[in-house]
């Protein structure tokens, strides 16, 4: 898409002071998001999606590097420049049951961005933008919920409030922290298929957190999904992309590890073996590529040594790894078949999905022999 | 109601399991809640069977009754749970069978642990915090039998190294030392100490990471394999139950409403409910599918509708549903739904967009799911 992004983080990041030491929860992160766009941030927890997203909606100031709203540093924007960024950009907490006053009723909630920001005048046209809203958000008929609690409401009723409190301000984008993980199967769904809607017919873009990949795939399937490991995005593409073919061996790991509602499918797919379980702690971030000790695929001299920049790997998508990208430099300029083995094409005659199994890993041996060349290069 | 031991061929039965007599058998099982507002009936003549080795999941959304069937059959209700009605037969390992509800209380406090354990939902609270994981598993020995410290030693480093834990590590260190994953594991190891006949398992995996849960799945897949215990657990994750269950019974409103093979039910659910489900989950792997929720909400169990209490939500209900309680109906040997209109549901799905949308050029731009549905 040409012009600028609606909001872009450009090399982002956050450190927190502990009594154990400093952490690096955002680390070097940058992104975009175009207007009406979907970008998806995925990962395990302790990856920085949630601080990178309030950091994007202006909760938290960066501790380095800038947030751009289009176009403009939003640290560095007047008062009222602000409060315009302030209505665009909403944010939707995961919890219903911690993010709504329990003392408010949906109409005082609903009600008080509008106020604030002058949007209403009188008793009478608050209330009928407030129904307005809730009809917007499936809670119908709006009578109903207007005068209700928090507590007189289940947690898909009450995360459709807090939907309905982000549209109050006709935002130009949304920030939804896990906005439906603490949902039940079903009312999950409608949630989502609201969300994609108001997507769709309002415009909305969506910075949307989730660790869910099932959950990005189906929202985010028109727009792009960010990998986040330990602070650092790394890989970056179309959803489609990287869901059916994913290349650094985090995501795959990821993918190949969900269970799927499907026994046949789920019980015989080849999975990607990582070295390690555990996630290493942030106050301790191992060197080089910080998932090197988890990582199948990774040398010694070099990913412990080197850090990754995340970087195109072909037009469509970022990949930080270093095994990954001169595998690429090797396929250009050999043009070798086998080298394409998680392309695809693979993927498409593949029908359960295992394209990316060990064996790829395993087909690969030239990659190890060759890696302390690729240092000094 | 039988039940039928046809097993997919996925799931290898141990051989003592080849004799047709369930080792847990669960009939007619009513369990009640006195509350403020009345008496709620949260579990409703829940009949299965468990068979020797076998793993059967129960799966259901907040509120359906699966963890209030999984602690009945433990008899670990609150103060105001009770079970007017039903009964829990178990066959011990010498061949008798009892009624769990009518053992006398130092029994059951052997029956539980002992015969049948439980590993409870929320890891994290589950441990003492201020005991050392070595303490507490050589406590839950010795409340039960007499043993000599250096073979509970070695029966728990056992254990351990098969949930994948460092014993020496894991033995000395305080719960809030260890991970959310790895505490799931020590409970999955602490349960096995009185190597117990069956095993139940609240939301084993919820609120675990993708690649803990992943780990959780093959530790109880393997450990299952060499210890040749029944599992019964719980689940809302359809997904945990197609990796893991044999058989698969789903509740709604207090009452199992449909039990099948995990085939039956994923691929042939027969239950409009069951079939709601399923096509409310997206799969990762492959097309993307149209996910659509189930209409409605779950109903307020003080007064629910009549006739079958999924009619008000069912795109299948019409007269006799609004009227009649299903009674579940034998679909297939082992398949049995409480549907009415059973024989027409059919799973089908809507492919939005085939996996192929991936070979797009970059620029191209992937259409969107109303206009390629359309």
């Amino acid at each position: 898409m040409s012009g600028q992004p609606l909001l872009a983080l450009e090399r982002v990041s956050q450190v927190f002071r502990t009594r154990q030491g400093q952490v690096r929860a955002v680390d070097d992160v940058s992104l975009a998001v175009e207007p009406g766009q979907v970008v998806c941030l995925v990962g395990e927890s302790g990856s920085g999606k949630t601080t990178s997203a309030k950091i994007a909606a202006g909760l938290r100031r960066p501790t380095s590097g800038a947030v751009r709203f289009q176009g403009q540093d939003i640290w560095r924007m007047d008062r009222n420049q602000f409060r315009g960024y302030r209505r665009a950009v909403q944010y939707i907490h995961q919890d219903p049951y911690a993010s709504l006053n329990p003392v408010h009723t949906v109409f005082d909630t609903v009600a008080a961005p509008l106020r604030h920001h002058g949007l209403v005048r009188g008793h009478a046209e608050t209330l009928r933008r407030a129904s307005d809203l809730l009809v917007e958000v499936d809670l119908t008929p709006p009578e109903n919920f207007l005068f209700k609690y928090p507590h007189q409401l289940s947690g898909g009723q009450r995360q459709r409030v807090s939907v309905a409190r982000a549209l109050t301000l006709h935002p130009l984008l949304i920030a939804a922290d896990e906005a439906t993980s603490m949902l039940d199967v079903s009312i999950r769904v409608s949630m989502l298929n609201m969300l994609k809607r108001l997507s769709a017919d309002l415009g909305v873009g969506f910075l949307f957190i989730t660790h869910d990949l099932a959950i990005a795939k189906y929202f985010a399937w028109s727009g792009h999904i960010a990998v986040m490991y330990l602070g650092r995005v790394v890989e970056y593409g179309p959803t489609p992309t990287i869901i059916n073919a994913p290349r650094h061996p985090y995501t795959r790991a990821l993918l190949s590890a969900i269970p799927e509602p499907d026994p046949d499918l789920t019980r015989h797919r080849d999975r990607l073996q990582l070295r390690g379980v555990d996630v290493a702690s942030l106050l301790h971030v191992p060197s080089g590529c910080s998932f090197h000790p988890r990582c199948p695929l990774s040398e010694q001299g070099l990913c412990d040594v080197l850090r990754p920049e995340l970087a195109p790997i072909d037009p469509r998508r970022d990949v930080a790894c270093h095994v990954v990208a001169r595998e690429k430099t090797e396929k250009v300029v050999a043009s070798h078949p086998e080298g394409a083995a998680c392309g695809p094409e693979v993927v498409a005659s593949h029908p359960e999905g295992a394209a990316c199994g060990p064996e790829v890993v395993a087909s690969h041996p030239e990659g190890a022999a060759c890696g302390p060349e690729v240092v000094a290069s | 109601m039988t039940t039928v031991g046809a097993q997919p061929t996925t799931t290898p039965q141990p051989a003592a399991a080849a004799q047709d007599e369930p080792i847990l058998s669960v009939r007619d099982l009513c369990v009640e809640y006195r509350a403020a507002a009345g008496i709620v009936r949260a579990v409703e003549g829940a009949s299965f069977d468990l068979h020797a080795g076998e793993t059967i999941a129960l799966i259901g959304e907040s509120g359906s009754g699966k963890t209030t069937l999984g602690l009945g059959v433990l008899r670990l209700l609150p103060k105001s749970g009770r079970t007017p009605r039903g009964q829990i037969l178990y066959r011990r390992r010498d061949g008798r069978i009892e009624d769990v509800l009518k053992l006398p209380n130092e029994e059951l406090r052997r029956f539980r642990w002992q015969e049948c354990a439980m590993v409870f939902q929320a890891a994290q609270n589950a441990l003492n915090p201020v005991a050392r994981v070595w303490d507490q598993m050589l406590d839950t020995v010795r409340a039960h039998r007499g043993a000599r410290r250096d073979e509970v030693r070695e029966r728990c480093e056992r254990l351990l190294g098969m949930v994948q834990l460092e014993p020496q590590r894991v033995l000395h260190a305080f719960p809030h030392e260890l991970s959310g994953g790895m505490r799931q594991r020590v409970l999955i190891a602490m349960s096995l100490l009185l190597d117990p006949q069956v095993l139940i398992l609240d939301e084993p995996t919820t609120a675990l990471d993708i690649l803990t849960q992943r780990a959780i799945i093959e530790v109880l897949r393997s450990v299952r394999a060499e210890l040749h215990f029944a599992m019964l657990f719980i689940s809302h994750d359809l997904s945990l139950a197609a990796e893991l269950a044999d058989r698969v019974a789903t509740m709604y409103a207090g009452k199992v409403v449909e039990l099948g093979t995990v085939r039956d039910i994923f691929y042939d659910p027969k239950h409009p409910y069951t079939l709601g489900l399923i096509k409310a989950v997206p799969p990762v792997a492959g097309d993307l599918f149209e996910i659509s929720s189930i209409a409605g909400t779950p109903p307020n169990l003080l007064n629910l509708p009549p006739g079958c209490s999924f009619h008000p939500r069912c795109a299948y209900a019409r007269g006799q549903c609004t009227t009649d309680v299903p009674p579940l109906y034998a679909v297939a040997a082992g398949h049995a739904s409480a549907c009415h209109y059973w024989s027409e549901v059919q799973l089908s799905r809507k492919v939005i967009d085939a996996r192929s949308g991936s070979l797009l050029p970059a620029g191209e731009a992937v259409p969107s799911p109303g206009e390629a549905a359309g």
